[in-house]
């Protein structure tokens, strides 16, 4: 058979076959550079420390309030459904559960991905329109290093940690309705909660968030430190690293479950 | 207008050696076998239309570009073939002053100027770091921008930081990106005195890419044309302008007839 001469048009779906495989190799590189740098000395202490300030410190309020109003709401929609069985009681058991092992990590990841996975992007991919990545590559200072390291740790430090703390507001938020409404004092909705809640439903809430800080963090900074040229490369960049940690973190939502509901059943 | 008068001592020690350079962007290319060569002291200038590769050149020397063929020595080490350690060992040796001068918009003046200093030379005290802030925005005569931010900074002023930023580690080679397109004319000037300092103060050798002929005859021991990717004229200023070629002409009347 006669191969093809160079000039010969691909087949389109061959094209965006190769494409999309280029694309997966490129994200694998970039991964597991990651851990190459991360790895090797020197280390980022500091810089990773105020990465941390950044992503976590800053972002406090928003998750503030969207843990708080999520605890309220979703209490108060549980209700009826309860009251008709007469199981208000049961609201302390019910929210947790589903503040620790869902809503919690997906709020935070969601609303992480938005904050700072847009900030990420935007950030360093105007440090690459403006030349900014390629003057520390040419004094070399290990741009990677510094700029994206630094970022993916943090997210994953940080991201757990503001998990725990939108499952602890949204308690808040779910005992001040039950207060309010069933007249539940909050030792008994304390013992409600930690009755219920199981050190399996922490670990594995905690473990997925350090995987959805990371896939915040790694999407972010990919889309930033290649982003193309131009102003328009930079509104992409930022864009493309909301939309796609959020598309993984459902995607990783919905393996974990599959994998936590194996645990459970040995 | 003058020709730079003082000529420092150029040895015949060659730093920068560009045999056969090819680079293309998919269909179109740049450089079609482009030679060079820079010897030390040397101020070599790169002129050109825009677009015709002559940033692309210099990127290509840092290693920021890899070429399609073509060899590329810098201070005896192949650019091409070394690895990313190497290369930045390399790079410590090779300062890039950028056209839109590249500072890094979220640190004040002087972190932009401790930070290659602070990321590649390890233990060195408080206050060595601030001796050698300020000896380099002394040497580009802006100590009183010290603590200011990039964007309160004008555009030559800019320049001249990026100018210092590359200095803090000492470079033997220098190479300047368009170092006066948008400025004024003694902005300009400055900016030409500064790359002659550097060149006669710090023994420093450079390739200057511009398309402005009087830096280039301010600054330049050896003028070199690049046209349809290749270097079509080499020598001095005046040696580079003694033709008929109507491409060379055009490009001497539009800056010092019209």
């Amino acid at each position: 058979m006669i191969p093809p001469s160079p000039s010969t048009p691909r087949p389109f779906i061959t094209a965006r076959i190769d494409k999309m495989l280029i694309a997966l190799y490129e994200v694998a590189r970039f991964v597991g550079r990651f851990f190459r740098e991360v790895l090797l000395p020197p280390y980022e202490g500091r810089e990773v420390i105020r990465q941390c300030y950044e992503v976590g410190v800053r972002s406090l309020p928003l998750i503030s309030l969207t843990g708080f109003i999520t605890g309220i709401v979703f209490t108060n929609q549980s209700r009826p459904s309860l009251a008709q069985f007469g199981a208000t009681s049961w609201l302390p058991s019910l929210v947790s559960i589903a503040l620790v092992r869902a809503i919690g990590p997906l709020v935070t990841a969601l609303i992480a991905a938005g904050r700072v996975g847009s900030n990420i992007g935007a950030e360093l991919s105007s440090m690459r329109v403006t030349e900014q990545i390629d003057a520390m590559e040419v004094s070399a200072t290990k741009p990677f290093k510094f700029l994206v390291s630094t970022r993916v740790l943090a997210t994953t430090f940080m991201i757990p940690v503001l998990t725990l703390y939108a499952i602890s507001v949204g308690l808040l938020g779910a005992f001040l309705n039950v207060n309010s409404n069933e007249a539940t004092s909050f030792r008994s909705f304390i013992t409600e909660v930690f009755g219920t809640i199981t050190f399996l439903d922490v670990f594995s809430s905690l473990a997925k968030s350090i995987v959805f800080g990371f896939t915040i963090g790694m999407v972010g900074c990919y889309q930033g430190y290649n982003s193309s040229k131009g102003t328009e490369g930079v509104g992409k960049a930022a864009n493309a690293a909301v939309v796609t940690s959020m598309f993984l973190v459902f995607i990783e939502e919905l393996f974990s479950l599959q994998i936590v509901n194996a645990i459970r059943s040995f | 207008m003058n020709n730079k008068s003082k000529k420092p001592a150029q040895s015949a020690e060659t730093v920068i050696e560009i045999e056969n350079l090819h680079v293309a962007f998919g269909d179109n290319e740049v450089l079609k076998g482009v030679d060079l060569s820079l010897q030390r002291g040397e101020n070599l200038v790169v002129l050109g239309r825009s677009g015709t590769g002559k940033s692309v050149l210099i990127k290509v020397i840092v290693g920021l570009l890899k070429p399609d063929s073509g060899r590329v020595v810098v201070l005896g080490q192949d650019v091409v073939d070394s690895n990313t350690t190497e290369l930045d060992q390399l790079r410590l040796k090779v300062g890039f002053s950028f056209q839109n001068s590249a500072l890094y918009d979220s640190m004040t003046v002087r972190e932009n100027l401790e930070f290659p200093l602070v990321r590649n030379v390890r233990n060195l005290s408080r206050a060595e770091i601030d001796r050698a802030v300020e000896e380099a925005l002394d040497d580009v005569g802006l100590k009183q921008a010290i603590n200011q931010m990039p964007s309160e900074l004008s555009g030559g002023q800019r320049k001249r930081i990026g100018i210092a930023r590359t200095l803090m580690l000492k470079p033997e080679i220098m190479l300047y990106d368009e170092p006066t397109a948008g400025l004024d004319p003694i902005t300009c000037t400055d900016i030409n005195n500064l790359i002659n300092d550097v060149q006669e103060r710090r023994g420093a050798s450079s390739i200057i890419i511009t398309h402005d002929l009087t830096c280039a005859k301010e600054v330049g021991d050896r003028v070199a044309m690049l046209f349809d990717g290749q270097f079509q004229r080499q020598g001095t200023f005046d040696e580079v302008f003694a033709t008929d070629d109507k491409r060379v002409q055009q490009f001497y009347h539009y800056n010092f007839t019209e």
